[in-house]
């Protein structure tokens, strides 16, 4: 069968899965009674409810036979580049502290948009380290790990 | 009298040195993300709210107050200047304000949306102030069944009030309740959906929340448009009202701050509804009804008017009732929530300096921005001609150092880059996030009222049915929710929300 409105459809299907899971996590938890709810009374509820308007908005969206939406397209490139730029900054921060981090966050992300060119990258790059530090480290005197740790297990 | 000396208390502790330089920050803070164009004042406090950490709790929401307003006047700069709202509220101070700009007319366009602001934001304020006591007093009387009814009530206005599919809103609200349920649950002590995860024992992060679906999917989202911007490039001059100007756009600005103050209160209303019905009404009464959308400039002074109105006194329900009116409301909340304040009746009598420090600074900060704002309007111009390439890595850069700074963890980045891909996903899907994030900020609270209500009624639900401002509260839900299913309303929404 072919949807018409597939953003509905698929939103419908997104909520049936978030809604099914709901009520699976919750079962283990105890349930209890009206009068007395356990921890999986609230979150089963709101499970069961949720999937069942799942299933009412993807059931709408294939029966509708008014308009049409547009089949959503997603841009793979922004989507891997901005995200993994901020996984990786949270996975070297500690090891490699904040001047490394900031200049891999500042080029992975700038990869990511369609004007992307090495120097400006790079320039923007050592602008946001001195800023950052001037922030973070003088200002506000955070405790973000500044130095790789490598470096400062030899000194 | 009693007014009189709360807000001199108010003052005591508003007009401190520390907290009017803080005052002072959060407003600059605010207005410098919030003129970046696409940048509302949902992005701008959480890209901003890791800045105010380690303030002591009334420092802090005097600049997350601050930050909150500058945002808002950050907003109508864009919009006049560039016709891209950093805001939804601020879409129709587009219509003529970037017509008086075309025309040479920049200046008195700023002027009077500040002006405006300024009036509306001091007479909301006070209207904040004489309702706060006498609201917190009758939420005192309210049980768990007419705390339920009231977020439910809650919840339902803000889906209505949102652009697009209902049943999608009403979705992404259950989403966020149970969103809202992962975590150490209150009442047992058992963990529920954290998957053996240590660092979701306190729940999911409100800022990893927010941040991944406003910030952080935003950002990719523009990144897909190649979209160009048209701004100004003649040079900023004649701020002067004339006389005629005046006399033109000064009712317009206290009609729009009587409608504004009205709608910023009600639940799901607030600043984006405040100024379209304000510039409807004023192209409704007006005399020269064709001159709208041409650079009247009675369409700059009303809707900046009545969203400044709104913005200031939506926090009526938040303070008094403990509910969030809206999705930036909820943001506040959430910050007010990792800064130990639990927003409700409690605050005024619990923490009367920090609650009457918080309303004069709002009025203070209106102060500071009519005073700065205009002087500065130059840098603000300059500011937007950074090319998008180069300001999304900083946005993420300090995005990413703020959520680091929330618990000294790195878990917490790699959470917010969850939900940027969730807010991908959602937008793709034309959901929208914010009744989500309301939906989360509520859940706990909601599943708390509905099983002390239940407890007390030994299990009978009619509870929620038989106590009259219970039932009041649910008929209201009940009535919203049917009026936007109306085939006839359904296309006045449309029509509204496509008009800006």
């Amino acid at each position: 069968m072919r949807t018409r409105h597939p953003k509905d459809t698929y939103a419908g299907l997104l909520f049936i899965l978030f809604g099914l899971a709901a009520m699976g996590f919750s079962t283990p938890l105890r349930i209890g009674n009206a009068a007395k709810m356990g921890p999986g009374y609230f979150p089963f509820a709101l499970g069961a409810v949720l999937s069942l308007l799942g299933a009412v908005i993807l059931v709408q969206s294939v029966l509708r036979a008014k308009g049409e939406q547009a089949r959503p397209a997603l841009q793979v490139k922004p989507v891997v580049l901005v995200l993994s730029s901020v996984v990786v900054f949270s996975q070297v921060l500690q090891p490699l502290g904040l001047l490394l981090s900031t200049v891999i966050l500042v080029i992975v992300a700038s990869m990511a948009s369609h004007e992307f060119r090495w120097k400006e990258a790079l320039l923007n790059a050592a602008v946001l380290v001195v800023i950052v530090v001037a922030v973070f480290v003088f200002f506000l005197d955070s405790q973000l790990p500044v130095w790789p740790a490598f470096l400062i297990e030899r000194t | 009298m009693e007014l009189l000396s709360n807000l001199a208390l108010g003052f005591q502790t508003a007009v401190t040195p520390a907290n009017l330089l803080y005052c002072l920050a959060g407003a600059l803070l605010g207005t410098l993300i919030g003129v970046l164009p696409g940048i509302g004042p949902v992005q701008t406090i959480a890209i901003l709210l890791p800045t105010t950490f380690a303030l002591p709790p009334i420092s802090a929401l005097i600049m997350l107050a601050g930050i909150y307003y500058g945002a808002q006047y950050g907003g109508s700069t864009t919009s006049i200047l560039v016709n891209v709202p950093g805001e939804a509220s601020a879409v129709v101070t587009c219509l003529d304000g970037h017509q008086m700009a075309r025309q040479g007319r920049a200046g008195a366009a700023l002027t009077i949306a500040a002006l405006g602001s300024f009036v509306a934001g001091s007479f909301a304020t006070l209207v904040l102030a004489v309702l706060a006591v006498p609201l917190s007093e009758l939420a005192f009387k309210f049980g768990p069944a007419e705390y339920f009814s009231l977020m439910v009530f809650g919840l339902i206005g803000s889906v209505v009030l949102a652009s697009g599919s209902t049943l999608k809103a009403v979705g992404m609200i259950l989403l966020g309740l149970l969103l809202g349920m992962v975590g150490t649950d209150i009442t047992s002590g058992t963990p529920r959906f954290t998957f053996g995860v240590t660092e979701l024992a306190d729940g999911i992060g409100f800022v990893s929340l927010a941040m991944g679906l406003f910030g952080i999917s935003d950002i990719i989202n523009s990144l897909e448009k190649r979209e160009k911007r048209d701004i100004l490039k003649s040079k900023l001059t004649g701020f002067w009202l004339s006389r005629s100007d005046l006399k033109a756009a000064m009712p317009a600005a206290l009609r729009g701050t009587l409608s504004g103050s009205l709608l910023g209160i009600l639940p799901g209303g607030g600043a984006i509804l405040a100024s379209f019905t304000a510039y409807m009404f004023e192209k409704k009464i007006s005399k020269h009804p064709e001159s709208f959308g041409k650079g009247n400039i009675c369409g700059v002074a009303a809707p900046e008017s009545a969203n400044n109105a709104a913005a200031q006194t939506s926090f009526v329900p938040l303070l008094t009732l403990g509910i969030p009116p809206n999705v930036v409301l909820a943001m506040m909340a959430g910050a007010m929530m990792i800064h130990g304040i639990q927003p409700g009746p409690r605050v005024i009598s619990s923490n009367p300096d920090l609650f009457w420090g918080v309303i004069v600074s709002m009025w203070v900060g209106n102060v500071i921005l009519v005073l700065l704002n205009l002087p500065l309007v130059g840098i603000w111009v300059r500011l937007l001609s950074v090319p998008y390439r180069l300001l999304y890595p900083a946005i993420l850069l300090f995005c990413c150092i703020g959520l680091y700074s929330v618990n000294n963890n790195t878990f917490d980045i790699g959470l917010t880059a969850l939900c940027g891909l969730l807010g991908v996903v959602f937008h793709k899907l034309e959901c929208e996030p914010a009744p989500l994030i309301l939906g989360f900020v509520l859940g706990p609270m909601m599943e708390e009222n509905l099983r002390r209500g239940m407890l007390l009624s030994r299990g009978d639900p009619s509870v929620f049915f038989t106590r009259p401002l219970s039932l009041a509260f649910l008929l209201m839900a009940c009535a919203m929710l049917i009026a936007v299913t109306l085939p006839s309303i359904r296309g006045k929404r449309e029509q509204a929300f496509k008009e800006g």
